[in-house]
């Protein structure tokens, strides 16, 4: 089966491909996710993992009001989250639009924290793939690191999956050695199955991580879906022996909510997944959240939004 | 032949009557009620955060009609609270509600400054209150009003758990905004020290705690953040409060305007 993939040339092959997936238990997914999201997780695990989620943070903005000076205030509190506490770590990555990649990639000079930019025409991906290209290409060479790339979901749920296919792997070409990172938008995709059949299309077409939403679309990353996701890299790893990351984004904001992240991370694809190598989250007003809880752990009160940065 | 639908009485978060995440419930007055925990006073201070905005910026007008309402629904409840009390309860409520567009006038000021300005100071609500109640029902609506009626949201802890929750009740159909005022009933003891020390309540009123030593922790504890604070005393309420409870919980904020353009 694997070899055959490696000479994808018709539609109809990459749909019977995809179509020849298990189907996903729609009530048993929810059920399973949901039980994840019950366990307890106090103390020295609970200040584990605070810590590891903040390494996990794509801390975004994608606003049209974005200005060079909201993008550096950002950068800044990506290299020291919480300027009170240095044991606070930086968080994985910065992630804006392409316009802004230039001033993001000054203030985060010599920090090792990446640099994420959206391209390919975020969040509708409704333009010709040209355009799509010199998004991306551009924003490669002003200094990102990383792509998150949006499907065309208008192609993806009319069956043109050979479009989508190709269209990754051009994005992928056009990317260089740059990261790409690529938006499902599971929001738009209508069914559990559609989730798991375009993660797996993302991962052939040669995506590094798949990511469950642009933000832009409610509902944005879910347990469930998740844990659709997380299954699809672990047996696409079994299967391929390539190894695919996983970026919930959007609507995560407290750090119960990403603490059951983690817990669904190490349940479903192992801990080798607990890396912010390869597992991101996409958020913004989250980090606040992950900075109060980590104060309330180590001062023993209450902390609150005055005391933290608004971003 | 029916069987008599008894009340649970439940905590007052945000505009509904929550149990205790704890589940945990204690005896008053041969009733159970719900024993507030430390969450549960996480979950109030949110609820009062969440309300300040939209509280502190009605109009003061607003504010005092919605207190006039809580007079009017208390009337007509009156059978449900102490007899010896209820009046000058509801009294004293149409008095606040009468301060509410009143009290910047009488704090504020027109400040004269040897330059082109005007320089005026305005009262501004503090933010979120935490309060140690009195026993009792009308130390209860005397220390919930004054906080409230400036702007301000507040989370109540007390004892007298029957009287408190049938007060919420009232504010609850008072058109009071879910979240300005959240009643935790239980123990100042266990709930206090959390509302003191949490970086996001701004005020602590002691009135009720009757433990001079926990008092003196309770004010230390709010040091860290500089709340404001009112510490424990037992006046008489049938006396005329005066402006005290109300300006304890303000800021003052003083503006230059340049005078002629």
């Amino acid at each position: 089966m694997v070899k055959r993939r490696l000479r994808l040339v018709n539609n109809a092959e990459l749909t019977r491909i995809l179509h020849g997936l298990p189907g996903v238990d729609k009530v048993g997914a929810e059920a399973r996710a949901a039980s994840l999201g019950t366990r307890s997780i106090k103390t020295t695990a609970k200040a584990w993992a605070i810590d590891t989620a903040i390494r996990m943070v794509d801390l975004t903005t994608l606003e049209g009001a974005d200005t060079p000076g909201k993008v550096r205030a950002l950068c800044a509190k990506a290299r020291q989250p919480d300027p009170s506490d240095q044991t606070v770590p930086s968080v994985a990555a910065v992630c804006v639009y392409p316009s802004m990649v230039p001033t993001a990639a000054e203030a985060l000079k010599g920090s090792g924290i990446h640099l994420a930019s959206v391209a390919t025409a975020f969040p509708s991906g409704q333009a010709p793939l040209s355009v799509k290209l010199d998004d991306t290409k551009a924003a490669v060479s002003a200094g990102a690191d990383e792509i998150d790339m949006v499907i065309s979901r208008g192609a993806f749920l009319a069956g043109r999956y050979l479009d989508v296919y190709d269209e990754i792997v051009e994005v992928k070409r056009a990317c260089g050695d740059a990261h790409l990172k690529v938006i499902l938008e599971t929001g738009e995709l209508a069914t559990y199955d559609n989730v798991r059949r375009a993660s797996w299309l993302a991962m052939l077409a040669g995506g590094d991580f798949i990511k469950t939403s642009t933000g832009k679309v409610t509902p944005a990353a879910t347990l469930p879906v998740t844990l659709i996701m997380l299954e699809a890299v672990r047996d696409f790893l079994a299967e391929t022996g390539r190894k695919v990351g996983v970026k919930p984004a959007g609507g995560i904001r407290t750090t119960k909510d990403a603490i059951k992240y983690l817990v669904m991370v190490n349940e479903v694809a192992g801990e080798g997944w607990l890396d912010p190598d390869w597992f991101r989250f996409g958020a913004s007003t989250l980090l606040n959240d992950l900075l109060m809880q980590r104060h309330k752990l180590a001062t023993g009160h209450y902390s609150g939004p005055d005391y933290f940065t608004l971003d | 032949m029916r069987l008599n639908v008894r009340k649970t009485y439940k905590l007052y978060i945000g505009g509904a009557f929550p149990r205790s995440e704890s589940g945990r419930t204690y005896e008053v007055d041969g009733q159970n009620a719900a024993l507030a925990s430390r969450k549960d006073a996480r979950d109030a201070v949110l609820a009062a955060r969440a309300a300040f905005g939209k509280w502190s910026t009605a109009t003061a007008y607003n504010r005092g009609q919605i207190l006039y309402r809580a007079a009017e629904m208390l009337e007509a409840r009156r059978s449900e609270f102490p007899a010896g009390e209820v009046d000058d309860a509801i009294d004293r409520l149409i008095w606040y509600a009468g301060w509410a567009d009143k009290l910047a006038q009488v704090t504020g000021s027109a400040n004269p400054v040897a330059a082109p300005y005007f320089n005026i100071s305005s009262p501004e609500p503090s933010g979120v209150i935490a309060i140690a109640a009195p026993a009792g029902f009308l130390g209860l609506v005397n220390v919930i009003a004054p906080a409230i009626v400036s702007g301000n949201t507040c989370v109540v802890v007390t004892e007298s758990a029957i009287e408190a929750i049938t007060f919420a009740e009232v504010l609850a159909t008072s058109d009071l905004p879910g979240g300005v005022v959240n009643i935790l009933t239980g123990f100042a003891k266990e709930v206090a020290p959390w509302l003191a020390s949490h970086d996001d309540v701004n005020g602590l009123d002691l009135t009720g705690v009757t433990d001079a030593e926990l008092a003196t922790e309770l004010e230390r504890q709010a040091a860290d953040t500089l709340k404001r604070v009112i510490r424990p005393s037992t006046p008489k309420w049938t006396d005329d409060p005066g402006l005290g409870r109300m300006t304890a919980f303000l800021e003052t904020k003083t503006v230059w305007h340049p005078k002629g353009v």
